[in-house]
């Protein structure tokens, strides 16, 4: 199914019980933190902006969707030793526009979805630059080829995660 | 009310930014001495290393029994052949303990100071940041076990990292290649000093090196010691590719030693001791040594000392003419090969010794008045160029002391060497006295 315009009240609004909403964020970090040991190339993807774009898209409130994202991505920003926020604002912008998104757009289908993944890691690791390199003064590299490269990598591991995200949320 | 209606999402999310952004700047603007997110991140790991070290713990444990009970395949042939290994090993252990006692010796008498890896502690790198742009990890050791900011993580190949926060039972380790990283690091065989820092894309660099400098490939990287963090003489890694550098700088790749993308276990270093290297005791000693070490002790100074006004007896810190202090072998000492001279006695103010470093001495006759000079007394052995201060013979410390007690005289019985025979050669080749610039010609 293509990517289609709809109304508010055609759209399914979806919600996550508490034990997912805790657990599923809570996995998602600790396998970002435990996954790169073992496997090094997997610093190149972002499970918990998966989970963020997952949650948004599927809630479909952007107060929710920000939230959500605030707090993973604080929670993620803890583990690193750059100072707590980084990764909270991207987050909570990402999870604000794909939440709002989600309200204009259908995107149950696969395709729709990996788009919309490629686009919000995009977005995510603009704001990371802009606010790494402009408030925090970290030596930043940016490089397009790059970073386009590893948004269709998360956008392929998204569509698994979108999918195990679908067995677990639940019609309001 | 209506608008605050419309706009409410817009409005919680400028405000949460706006919450973050200030977080985020208050962050930045204080130092790293009073940390106001510990809280948020004692919770973030809590909730995060205890699945961590459990998912490790399970992994080692499941690897260990397979690999010491199971699968123990070729395990005779490999002991056969690392026993052979050892066998080739200690006979160079034997060479190199000898060259390590004369390198010893050496650092003794010019008086360096060393840094000595002490304590390490192992620990078990558990988890890692997960980002690209923060290279570090955790490691299951923390607070409870001693561990503090910090502290030089090393393991078996090189230089790892630094202990960067410490929590109760586990602990941020910095990678040396994230790019906040810096390491004081030294060329090992063209000597130059550089810092050792990471950059964004992970590469590791060894910066401040000037462009005018001849830096070859494949040259080691060893820890320079002057960060104060890493002890001296640790492998960093290898260079790997020098060009221009943008600057007045070299840019110069290093590979580190140490595989920073699969770490599994690391030492922290928990104590380093600094102190003076003294040669081995226990190994091969000189005769002149022996003889050193049988002297009397000399009693340390007397308040009411008297002037020395007979030969043989000298001012704590001065040297008489034709002392030992004087290079040794005063003219008119005796004939070539034999030194006849009177020794201060140690000066207990600025512990002055004298120590005489000869190839193959063998004393005849009384007692060989030996004492040892750390400062600059020393007479330099036929292996090391004399020093300035050690030819003149008078340390500038004991120089200063004997100022400093007003050449309170003192009567010392004298310690005399009546013939110290040097078989090789005579110590007047090996040493030669300065000449003394006539006074008030100073070069400068």
């Amino acid at each position: 199914m293509a990517i289609t315009y709809t109304s508010g009240e055609q759209v399914e609004v979806y919600r996550f019980s508490i034990p997912a909403t805790v657990l599923i964020p809570l996995a998602a970090v600790f396998l970002q933190a435990w996954l790169p040991l073992r496997f090094p190339f997997f610093t190149i993807f972002d499970l918990p902006l998966l989970v963020v774009i997952g949650f948004a898209t599927a809630r479909r409130s952007p107060l929710a969707g920000l939230l959500t994202g605030s707090l993973i991505g604080i929670l993620q920003d803890a583990l690193t030793h750059h100072p707590i926020g980084l990764y909270g604002i991207s987050k909570t912008v990402v999870g604000f526009g794909a939440s709002s998104l989600g309200i204009k757009l259908d995107v149950e289908n696969a395709g729709a979805r990996f788009l919309l993944t490629i686009f919000f890691y995009v977005v995510h690791e603009i704001v990371y630059f802009m606010i790494a390199r402009g408030l925090v003064g970290l030596r930043m590299a940016w490089s397009w080829p790059h970073e386009f490269l590893s948004g269709v990598a998360n956008a392929v591991l998204g569509i698994l995660v979108f999918m195990l995200l679908d067995r677990v949320k639940q019609r309001t | 009310m209506d608008v605050l209606g419309r706009y409410r999402n817009l409005i919680v999310l400028v405000g949460v930014l706006f919450a973050q952004v200030l977080g985020l700047a208050v962050q930045v603007k204080r130092t790293t001495d009073s940390e106001p997110t510990r809280l948020i991140r004692i919770w973030a790991i809590g909730a995060v290393t205890p699945l961590e070290k459990a998912l490790v713990w399970t992994q080692t444990s499941c690897g260990n029994i397979w690999h010491n009970y199971f699968y123990l395949r070729g395990v005779r042939a490999e002991n056969r052949s690392l026993k052979a290994q050892i066998e080739r090993m200690s006979l160079e252990q034997v060479r190199m303990s000898q060259d390590a006692d004369q390198a010893r010796r050496l650092q003794a008498l010019l008086a360096f100071k060393e840094q000595f890896i002490s304590e390490t502690m192992a620990a078990q790198v558990i988890g890692s940041s997960g980002s690209e742009l923060s290279r570090s990890v955790y490691i299951d050791k923390g607070e409870k076990d001693g561990l503090k900011p910090d502290m030089a993580v090393i393991t078996a190949d090189g230089v790892v990292g630094k202990v960067l926060r410490v929590y109760r039972s586990t602990s941020l380790v910095l990678l040396i290649d994230d790019q906040t990283s810096g390491v004081g690091a030294i060329l090992d065989k063209t000597r130059l000093q550089g810092i050792v820092r990471g950059t964004p894309s992970g590469e590791v660099v060894l910066e401040k090196v000037m462009s005018d400098e001849t830096v070859p490939a494949g040259e080691l990287v060893l820890t320079s010691g002057g960060d104060g963090i890493f002890p001296k003489g640790l492998l960093v890694g290898r260079v790997t590719k020098v060009t221009p550098g943008s600057e007045l700088f070299l840019n110069i790749r290093v590979r580190p030693a140490a595989d920073l993308s699969k770490l599994e276990e690391v030492l922290v270093v928990t104590k380093i001791d600094e102190r003076r290297a003294e040669p081995d005791q226990t190994g091969a000693a000189r005769a002149v040594d022996i003889l050193a070490g049988r002297l009397p002790s000399v009693p340390s100074k007397p308040e009411n000392a008297v002037k020395a006004s007979v030969p043989g007896t000298v001012v704590p810190g001065t040297t008489a003419p034709g002392t030992a202090a004087r290079g040794a072998a005063a003219p008119g000492a005796g004939k070539p090969g034999t030194v006849t001279t009177t020794v201060a006695p140690a000066n207990s103010a600025s512990d002055v010794k004298l120590k005489v470093a000869l190839p193959q001495v063998s004393a005849s006759g009384g007692a060989s008045a030996v004492r040892k000079a750390p400062n600059a007394a020393s007479l330099p052995s036929p292996a090391s160029s004399p020093s300035p201060g050690a030819a003149s013979g008078t340390s500038p410390a004991a120089a200063s002391a004997t100022k400093a007690t007003g050449d309170v005289p003192i009567k010392v019985p004298p310690l005399k060497v009546s013939s110290v025979k040097v078989t090789p050669k005579p110590v007047t080749e090996a040493i030669e006295p300065k000449a003394q610039p006539p006074a008030g010609d100073s070069p400068h």
